[in-house]
């Protein structure tokens, strides 16, 4: 069975060869004519604003997004090897997963009415 | 009508079998070779010639004539400027984190890249005397595979903004990757009744179930999926990572050279991916259209042809929507996929499975169909027992975004006229014939 992962391997191969190849001769033949105007970030032509150095911070609420992803992510994977053994399952399936969305209709509400799905 | 669609819900039932994997991983290493290439060839074409397809098929839909200078008919016009692109300075900002700026083009191409590996072009043929499919890979858990080599790309476009040490990359990086997880939820859910019917994750054995019917017609799955992969894509009406206006270039803007065109590449290969997602899922993959007569045309190399068609399909429907559609807010974009997509799509596959156990179960004529909707409703009591509160907060706010019809009071300028004279001297004699008055005789 792990023989049917071979074909991606050489897939993964050859899109590293080609990427990392287009990058080498691009910076081989491009020209390398810098100054100081080129290097500097880009803000719509104006001296760019001065920032400290390492990383960049954002703003919170993009982790609030990031986490709620993961949340519903995981459930709705959950529900795959359900949705796949649904045939077999019965009633029994059924009633297991209207507890599970109703569940996780509970943590949606949460969020909703805390108002985590609010954007401005 | 009804009835017959509820007979063909019905009678499609869990027939899928576990499919047979054993076919995949027996090809010698040279047919292995061959066919990744293959693929990878198709996705470059597909690429090159998607930028022209759209932008002419965008200037026929603004009556002008779009690109038509390199190649024959300007066909060659994204080819040209691709090697353009290689050719040009590359240039790193000097507050650029360079190791990372340098991996986040490679971050968002060669997933897109390697998503394909798992899509069926087609059943058996033979190429030199040997037995093969005209498919990568499949495993077991194909589709699985497929979801994650696609959401790898996130990682490419949130390094570049983040390694660029510059705002609007950053900014844009962020609402994009923010789009990108959030109508994720809604195209995974889309799948879950596919599965329920083809009872595999496997792509092939996903397009074998649907030899008698298409899971189009799950028609709210193909519609959330259909949705959900325009925001995948960043793509008009969902382009907010590209808004112009508000974040000049997003992600893209301190990349130049290869690496710019890397992003544009990754775009356009996710672009295939998810129409080819969508035809394998949806649309029947390489089978013929069930019609009587088309039945005979489903083995050999003919079904490349109609995978390759149902795809051009769909991703002329991707280019249609740009020709067609605005750009939407940010927030109400967020909104659609968070508020609508997800409660809809979590109940649709309730309500589906609640018609198949009932099925299982041998009620016949409307008891299943009852029941399922009782269960539907339930769910929206209880949503409206959650939300109600919250939900007329949110009208009483857009009542008041709301202006009503248009009168001369609200407008400003210029000021109506005040001397009476003009207007009863205008009002019944200018439009005698005016469609009022002919009504009216």
């Amino acid at each position: 069975m792990l023989s049917n992962y071979v074909p991606i391997l050489v897939l993964i191969a050859i899109a590293t060869a080609f990427a990392g190849g287009s990058i080498v001769i691009s910076m081989l033949v491009g020209p390398k004519r810098f100054n100081r105007a080129k290097l500097d970030a880009y803000e719509c032509g104006i001296e760019p604003a001065p920032k400290e150095a390492g990383p960049r911070r954002f703003p919170v609420k993009f982790y609030l997004i990031a986490m709620l992803f993961i949340v519903f992510d995981i459930e709705i994977i959950f529900m795959y090897p359900w949705a796949v053994a649904f045939g077999g399952l019965g009633v029994f399936g059924l009633v297991e997963m209207v507890l599970f969305v109703a569940t996780v209709f509970v943590a949606y509400a949460y969020i909703w009415r805390r108002g985590g799905l609010e954007w401005d | 009508m009804s009835g017959s669609v509820s007979t063909v819900l019905l009678a499609a039932g869990s027939t899928g079998a576990d499919p047979d994997l054993t076919r995949f991983g027996s090809d010698p290493f040279w047919l292995i070779l061959i066919k990744g290439v293959a693929v990878f060839a198709f996705l470059m074409i597909m690429t090159l010639f998607g930028i022209v397809f759209e932008r002419k098929v965008v200037a026929r839909m603004q009556v002008r004539l779009g690109p038509n200078r390199h190649g024959p008919k300007g066909w060659l016009q994204s080819l040209y400027d691709g090697v353009k692109l290689m050719l040009k300075e590359d240039i790193i900002p000097a507050l650029a984190d360079k190791p990372v700026f340098l991996l986040a083009p490679l971050v968002s191409v060669i997933p897109a890249l390697i998503a394909f590996a798992v899509i069926p072009f087609g059943p058996e043929v033979s190429i030199f005397g040997h037995h093969t499919v005209l498919q990568l890979a499949d495993l077991p858990v194909g589709v699985l595979y497929l979801l994650s080599a696609a959401s790898l790309g996130v990682y490419g476009l949130i390094l570049s903004g983040w390694s660029s040490g510059s705002t609007y990359p950053l900014l844009g990086s962020l609402r994009s990757a923010a789009q990108i997880i959030s109508y994720e939820i809604a195209m995974g859910l889309a799948f879950v009744a596919v599965f329920m019917y083809s009872g595999t994750l496997s792509t092939s054995g996903i397009v074998e179930s649907q030899h008698d019917w298409w899971y189009i017609g799950l028609f709210p799955s193909f519609v959330i999926y259909m949705i959900s992969m325009v925001g995948e894509t960043n793509r008009t009406p969902f382009d907010l990572p590209e808004a112009e206006g508000e974040l000049v270039g997003g992600f893209l803007t301190e990349y130049s050279s290869i690496k710019f065109a890397f992003f544009y590449l990754a775009e356009y290969v996710n672009l295939v991916t998810v129409s080819a997602v969508m035809t394998t899922l949806f649309l029947g993959g390489w089978q013929p259209p069930p019609i009587p007569g088309l039945s005979g045309l489903d083995h050999g190399w003919v079904p490349l042809i109609w995978f390759i068609l149902k795809l051009l399909i769909v991703m002329f429907f991707f280019v249609w929507l740009r020709g067609t559609l605005p750009r939407l807010r940010y927030d109400q974009f967020m909104s659609f996929g968070w508020k609508i997509l997800i409660p809809v799509g979590l109940v649709w596959v309730l309500f589906i499975a609640a018609l198949r156990t009932m099925r299982d179960n041998n009620s016949s004529g409307l008891r299943p169909w009852l029941i399922a909707v009782a269960v539907i409703l339930g769910l929206f009591v209880v949503a409206e027992f959650a939300f109600g509160g919250r939900r007329g907060e949110i009208d009483e706010d857009d009542d008041e975004d709301d202006l009503g019809p248009p009168s001369l009071e609200r407008i400003p300028w210029p000021p109506p006229a005040e001397t009476g004279a003009a207007n009863s001297a205008a009002s019944p004699i200018v439009m005698p014939a005016g469609p009022r008055q002919r009504q009216e005789s």
